[in-house]
């Protein structure tokens, strides 16, 4: 379990960039595709949002992946008293 | 020290924080339920200023502000106490959804009008940000050994309740005053009726005494003097914080808000089921299915809470589907008989110019009435040209307004309840188990985060992101079930390898 727990890791840090170059892109595809004017301010207006919010999310995927890597899930906390 | 609170009064915590909570919920639910309504009555006519406005009220609320809101409150959950933290949530979400409940129309006061919903709607997202944890913090600080679980799915059932509430109350005041009424001055009965509950709920709430595990903390003087910096920049602590929310929170926002808003939808706008059809089958399936976040909340005592949570992601991944294509297949009349119609309508027809060249559309309506008892409505769009050397532009049929036979009806229930059910089982211990990832001095801040972006943004994306979807080359209408299985196939395998399954019994550290 050790070794699938740190194997994993690798995934969610690849995973992660890998989410949010596949989000970028279609945020730039729906905004290049809107029609000029207010739909194309608000597409991205949407997409800005999502964006703005899903980068630091895919991130934190990264890191989690990276203390997987490292083993810090290996034992986890008893209780939250050992945190 | 015994921290355990007498029977009697568990009960009274238990009432105190679910009321306040299940109106906090039906607060934020009945703006997205008449959404629609607002927008006519509030937003300016300009159909491109309305969508900027309500893009910024639906996806600043639910995305930014409410994760926001969890950190907000959650740190002064932390610093000043669970009780007056989740008072001040209580008061800032009823009173913004009164004053919606006030705002003069768009043809009175211009755009004040939709800029004051924006404000508001902002600042109901904020509030429910902070409500959730503190409500939960404030149960599970207060349950007996052993039966946490049991104590905060009541809080649990909060969510579902308030949605159902709020359904309830809008279906109730438009039966009674009628459509044109509710859609003219009735769609506020909703708003200004919930200062009467929150008034209620905060009369209910100042009673109460704070958490003893917090009081405890306090006259020890260990309370966190920055609890922001010990959840988040603390390896221990955000490593759990982390786990919480990619193994746990992220698979349940998705089965939350597929089973209860994307199966409402899709059965409205993609089966064409009748309006009140659809909102009735929800009903119905809440109805049956929120005792069971009781149940699987107590029984999560007993077993443990991360296989009971991973079962209801697993059985979603495996049964969205199937019970989507059921969903399709018994709506579809396409295919209907000559001889299973009992009586066809005189068609509707209506006429509509395009511009001033003198195009215009012609809808042409038909009621069908079968034997079963089902009925359906067969619209076809044509477009006439005024330069007759044009050929019409015929549309494809399309059928929408359907009433379904009884067992059918029944059968969507039956459905939608098993959706319910699943949320039941990924909702109704996660709040015994946020609890007891995280220590009493920041508890509220660091279960709050993980929980919002996993509901509120996980789950609150699955329409945006199933819209998404089905825009690809090649979609079908069930491809937009990809995301929710996807995001509960990623959170199944970390919280089935990552996660423990060990209850921490004593959380009063």
């Amino acid at each position: 379990m050790k070794s699938i727990k740190k194997i994993l890791g690798l995934i969610w840090i690849i995973l992660g960039p890998a989410a949010m170059v596949f989000m970028s892109w279609q945020a730039w595809d729906k905004i290049s595709k809107a029609e000029a004017g207010v739909a194309q301010t608000n597409t991205a207006l949407q997409w800005g949002i999502i964006l703005l919010i899903f980068i630091p999310i895919a991130i934190g995927l990264v890191i989690f992946g990276k203390y997987a890597l490292a083993g810090e899930y290996e034992k986890l906390p008893g209780s939250s008293e050992e945190i | 020290m015994n921290h355990e609170t007498k029977p009697n009064s568990i009960f009274k915590v238990i009432g105190a924080s679910s009321l306040g909570t299940l109106i906090e919920w039906y607060d934020f639910y009945i703006f997205g339920s008449l959404a629609t309504i607002i927008g006519a009555q509030l937003f300016p006519a300009d159909a491109g200023a309305s969508a900027l406005i309500n893009t910024l009220a639906i996806f600043a609320a639910g995305f930014i502000v409410r994760p926001f809101g969890a950190l907000v409150f959650g740190r002064l959950g932390d610093l000043i106490g669970r009780k007056y933290t989740f008072l001040l949530t209580l008061v800032l979400m009823g009173g913004s959804t009164f004053l919606i409940g006030l705002i003069p129309s768009y043809s009175s006061i211009g755009y004040f009008a939709p800029i004051l919903v924006l404000i508001l709607r902002l600042v109901q997202g904020l509030a429910l940000g902070g409500e959730y944890g503190g409500a939960a913090t404030y149960v599970a600080e207060h349950a007996p050994k052993g039966k946490r679980g049991f104590f905060t799915s009541w809080i649990q059932t909060t969510a579902t309740l308030g949605l159902f509430l709020s359904l309830g109350i809008i279906v109730l005041s438009k039966n009674i005053i009628g459509a044109e009424a509710f859609a003219d001055w009735g769609w506020r009965i909703p708003f200004l009726l919930s200062i009467l509950l929150v008034g209620v709920s905060i009369y209910i709430r100042l009673k109460m005494h704070e958490s003893p595990m917090f009081t405890k903390l306090k006259t020890e003087g260990n309370i966190s003097k920055n609890p922001l910096k010990e959840s988040f920049s603390k390896k221990g602590n955000f490593k759990m914080v982390l786990l919480a929310l990619f193994g746990a929170t992220m698979g349940q926002g998705v089965i939350w808000y597929t089973g209860q808003f994307y199966a409402q939808s899709f059965i409205e706008n993609t089966c064409k089921i009748d309006f009140n059809d659809s909102r009735y089958i929800l009903l119905w399936g809440i109805a049956f299915a929120t005792p069971f976040f009781v149940v699987f909340g107590a029984w999560s005592d007993k077993v443990g809470r991360k296989w009971i949570m991973l079962t209801g992601m697993l059985l979603g991944i495996i049964f969205y589907r199937p019970i989507y294509q059921m969903f399709l297949d018994k709506s579809d009349v396409s295919k209907t008989e000559v001889s299973a119609i009992a009586s066809t309508a005189e068609p509707v027809i209506t006429r509509v110019p395009l511009h001033d060249k003198g195009d215009s559309l012609i809808t042409t309506s038909t009621k069908i009435s079968l034997l079963s008892g089902a009925s359906y409505s067969k619209v076809l769009v044509d477009t006439v040209y005024a330069d007759a050397s044009k050929t019409i532009g015929h549309s494809k049929e399309i059928y929408k307004d359907k009433i379904l036979e009884t067992s059918t009806f029944w059968i969507f229930v039956g459905l939608v309840f098993f959706q319910i059910l699943l949320v039941t089982m990924v909702y109704g211990p996660i709040a015994a188990f946020l609890v007891e990832l995280f220590p009493t001095k920041i508890r509220y801040t660091s279960m709050s985060l993980p929980y919002h972006v996993g509901n509120g943004v996980f789950g609150g994306l699955v329409p945006f992101v199933a819209t998404l979807i089905a825009s690809f080359a090649g979609s079908t209408p069930l491809s937009g079930l990809w995301y929710p299985i996807g995001i509960a196939a990623l959170s199944f395998i970390i919280g089935a390898v990552y996660l423990s399954n060990k209850k921490d019994e004593t959380i009063n550290d």
